[in-house]
């Protein structure tokens, strides 16, 4: 071996700036591709428009649920806008296993792009696909008669916990599909996956109502605490049960123990 | 003196207990077009993989660039250029959004990277279709644009996996045209697999006959001709090389 190549065999670093270019690369790429393309986004915001309209106006005739004088759909509001966000992020590793079979995968894996910086692009881009769920679940809300929030300190919130949450369960969706590699697999756990987190949260129901069981499962739950921070920061009045710091708090370990993982784990796809 | 862009040394990568590579060792030296011909199954996948660090050895070593495989993939990614088998061009964006998207992944500093994209959408003839969706390309244009992609940042080496796999002629012939020209005028040494034996005769400097993860002859076409059928094409060596006994001629 040559002294050359002895002397560069360590690892060096990127600058904080050409590791952002590339994650700005990857999110880039992913909203543009939004934009060819805008017709998906609007078809998944009916769903949490069913979910308000339906579902909410039943629910909110249901006693006990919300205590006192609070309305269920006030309530109900920023559970749906979360799920919303977690149905759509939750099938993210699908578009992963897509592109490693295209073989799009493969180009990025071969880039001197560092993996960590891959995967926090395409979870960036991902928040930027939810808040096009928050505008639609925000107009709806309106129109329902749900009392808003919309001081722009507020709103930036809720953009904030909005990408968090997004990027976390379209990580924590990678990290799936770099275990089952086959899209049909995937489609099935998805399936399994959204159900128990969308149901052990705070979502649609208070954690107080919960058996004690459930109630631990649902503390551990990411959704939780971005339902929480939403509650406080969408609805005119609105009260964080745990905090806000605590919210951020959780959503950030998550995140970046998701990240952390799903780095390790991208490159088994293009194996 | 020429160096070596590609040194490897007993490289072997074990799948369960089946060697998909054993212990190959080659080199690729600068400025050469080096041709990995074998059957499929043969570990020249496996063996590309490894060069290109999706895959890490499992034991013997790799210089890419000068860079080791396992312990300096990061190097070794920034010297190399790679066109998979498979087209990783992406489909929902155009041809200029897919460059772009190589020249950041490069990092090609920003005052650059509209010259170095025009100059290549410009050399692979490409400049009429730049702002239409790759998904409307045909097989042709996809792969002028992969090699696009892969050159924008003038590697060292370029990796390209059965390049004109499912081309007209005149596709091959363009792409080969193109590859003679990458290697001329930015000097980039090319590392190609291929199953066309007229393709490594015509194209490569010199080549290697994989089978069953060993390396069973090396040299230039003319020499393995020589050597194992002498009168005859690098077809009929390659039937001497990878055929077993047996098998129907």
């Amino acid at each position: 071996m040559s002294d050359r190549a002895m002397a560069a065999n360590v690892a060096v670093p990127e600058t904080v700036g050409d590791y952002l270019t590339h994650v700005f690369a990857v999110a880039d790429a992913e909203i543009r591709k939004l934009r060819h393309d805008p017709w998906e986004v609007f078809s998944r915001a009916v769903q949490p428009l069913l979910w308000l309209v339906l579902f909410g106006e039943v629910m909110a005739r249901v006693r006990g649920i919300t205590s006192g004088n609070e309305r269920y759909l006030d309530f109900l509001a920023p559970g749906i806008l979360a799920q919303s966000v977690l149905f759509v992020s939750i099938f993210y590793g699908i578009s992963a296993i897509w592109e490693r079979d295209l073989g799009v995968l493969h180009r990025y894996m071969v880039s001197p792009a560092p993996r960590s910086a891959l995967v926090l692009g395409k979870a960036l881009s991902s928040g930027v696909r939810a808040l096009t769920q928050a505008l639609m679940v925000y107009l709806c809300a309106y129109v329902l008669g749900v009392q808003l929030d919309i001081s722009p300190i507020h709103v930036a919130i809720v953009v904030l916990l909005i990408a968090l949450g997004s990027g976390l369960f379209s990580t924590f969706s990678l990290i799936i599909a770099c275990i089952v590699i086959t899209r049909e697999r995937f489609m099935g756990i998805g399936q399994v996956l959204t159900m128990p987190i969308f149901f052990a949260s705070n979502a649609i129901y208070p954690i107080a109502l919960m058996p004690g069981w459930l109630k631990a499962i649902a503390s551990a739950n990411p959704l939780t605490y971005e339902v929480d921070g939403l509650r406080a920061m969408m609805l005119a009045g609105g009260q964080s049960v745990f905090g806000l710091g605590i919210d951020f708090l959780a959503l950030i370990v998550a995140f970046a123990v998701f990240v952390a993982i799903a780095t390790l784990m991208y490159p088994r796809l293009t194996r | 003196m020429p160096s070596a862009v590609v040194e490897t040394e007993n490289l072997t990568r074990q799948f369960g207990h089946v060697a998909a590579v054993n212990g190959v060792t080659f080199t690729v030296e600068a400025g050469e077009i080096f041709g990995l011909i074998g059957p499929n199954g043969a570990g020249k996948s496996t063996l590309i993989k490894m060069l290109t660090t999706m895959l890490p050895p499992s034991s013997g070593r790799a210089l890419v660039a000068g860079f080791d495989v396992a312990k300096a993939p990061e190097q070794v990614r920034k010297h190399i250029g790679y066109v998979p088998q498979l087209l990783s061009s992406d489909r929902e964006l155009t041809g200029y959004e897919n460059l772009l998207l190589s020249a950041r992944l490069y990092l090609i500093p920003r005052a650059e990277r509209q010259k170095r994209i025009e100059d290549a959408l410009a050399m692979m003839g490409l400049g009429a279709v730049r702002d239409r969706m790759v998904r409307d390309y045909s097989g042709g244009m996809l792969r002028r644009l992969e090699i696009a992609q892969s050159m924008l940042h003038r590697p060292a080496i370029l990796f390209m996996d059965e390049p004109t796999v499912g081309l007209d002629p005149g596709g091959r012939f363009t792409v080969w045209e193109h590859v003679r020209a990458l290697n001329r005028d930015l000097g980039s040494a090319v590392v190609l697999t291929t199953h066309y034996m007229d393709e490594a005769e015509e194209l490569c400097h010199r080549v290697a006959v994989i089978q069953g993860g060993r390396l069973r002859a090396i040299g230039t076409p003319k020499e393995l001709t020589a050597k194992y059928a002498p009168g005859a094409t690098l077809d009929a060596v390659y039937r001497a090389l990878t055929e077993t006994e047996g098998s129907i001629p």
